[in-house]
């Protein structure tokens, strides 16, 4: 809301880049990283405003790579270069990996327990609904035939043929690109 | 011995991380397959039972490939799988960044994320077809993530209380 024209770019120190990115590691997951980071870096610090942060956002979308996680690259990039979006890359993976380690050894020691496994099957369940979901939001940005197509043929033959997934993406996302390329359409800003 | 280890790693992640448009969910298909039918570093049931894991924690749900390394080679190996699994996506992102910005006109930036996201789609769809095979799921399964899938679509409710609703229930299920 109270955003800047970011023609000139705040200078942002490197410890408080890494430290925005590591709060927002260690409390966010399951999709909400990109509320919060918008929270912090948007509103809160104005070191982004807001249309520039929706290009972030789309780009660490669509990129390979976790979201969080080229979210960061993007915006440490932005405000201090290389080492900045190596820094809030770091940042953002830190605290989640020993967390997740501290899990992983809590499932050596009582993985075996019958209500554990009940716990984790429940629990499979939601992170798929996760996915779908995260899945079903994309999907409403395809809707021209085509694409559609490609949606269907990754899904049927990656997914549900167990055909190799790499040649399937190698040959089809070029394809997908020219397409749009070659189509016409709006600009992105 | 280790860095055998180590490098099988590195050749299954890394070329997933280059891969993994629209994020983890990408990829979660091929690497069951590579971890679970080509590798048989996990059986299915475990492999499910990571991906719980890794969707319950905070961070992104790639770190499932830590949990993996550390199967495979002990800390070292979720040291080395971590790095894996973002460092390649992460200069691929850096550099695309840079384009971006560099030329501002390009008819191709448009083209780039609009084209990007029926891939994503389709391998989105195919990572949570590929996680309900491995966990060998029941109906119970299948209406919970039918269920959640609606709320997380439709309503505001927050994933911690879905996943602490859904861990006791199936805990209490399992009790009773």
């Amino acid at each position: 809301m109270s955003s800047e024209p970011t023609a000139h770019k705040p200078h942002v120190p490197l410890l408080d880049l890494m430290g925005v990115f590591f709060r927002v590691g260690i409390t966010s997951f399951g999709g909400s990283t990109a509320a919060w980071l918008y929270r912090e870096l948007v509103e809160r610090r104005g070191w982004m405003d807001e249309e520039h942060f929706l290009t972030a956002l789309t780009l660490a979308q669509v990129l390979p790579g976790a979201n969080p996680v080229n979210l960061s690259i993007y915006v440490g990039s932005q405000l201090r270069g290389g080492i900045g979006g190596a820094a809030a890359a770091l940042g953002m993976i830190g605290p989640p990996f020993c967390v997740i380690l501290a899990l992983g050894y809590l499932y050596r020691q009582f993985g075996s327990s019958a209500i554990v496994h009940a716990a984790l099957a429940g629990l499979a369940a939601v992170g798929v609904g996760m996915t779908l979901s995260i899945g079903l939001k994309l999907a409403k940005k395809v809707r021209k035939p085509i694409p559609v197509l490609i949606a269907a043929t990754l899904f049927v033959t990656v997914g549900v043929l167990h055909w190799p997934m790499i040649p399937m993406v190698i040959v089809l996302t070029p394809a997908s690109i020219l397409l749009e390329r070659f189509k016409g359409g709006k600009p992105v800003p | 011995m280790n860095e055998t280890r180590f490098l099988t790693l590195i050749l299954v992640f890394a070329p997933l991380s280059l891969l993994s448009f629209g994020g983890g969910q990408a990829i979660v298909a091929d690497m069951q397959h590579q971890v679970v039918d080509v590798r048989h570093w996990l059986s299915g049931p475990q492999f499910a039972d990571l991906f719980a894991l890794s969707r319950a924690a905070p961070g992104p749900s790639t770190l499932i490939a830590a949990l993996i390394g550390w199967q495979v080679a002990g800390f070292m190996g979720a040291v080395v799988a971590t790095l894996a699994i973002y460092i390649p996506s992460s200069f691929v992102v850096y550099g695309a960044v840079r384009w971006w910005h560099a030329s501002k006109d390009s008819p191709w930036r448009g083209a780039l994320a609009r084209g990007l996201i029926p891939v994503a789609v389709g391998l989105v769809f195919a990572g949570a077809l590929a996680v309900l095979e491995a966990a060998h799921v029941n109906a119970l399964q299948l209406v919970t993530t039918a269920l959640v899938t609606g709320l997380l679509v439709f309503s505001r409710v927050g994933i911690y209380a879905i996943m602490a609703v859904t861990a006791l229930v199936y805990a209490l299920l399992e009790f009773l």
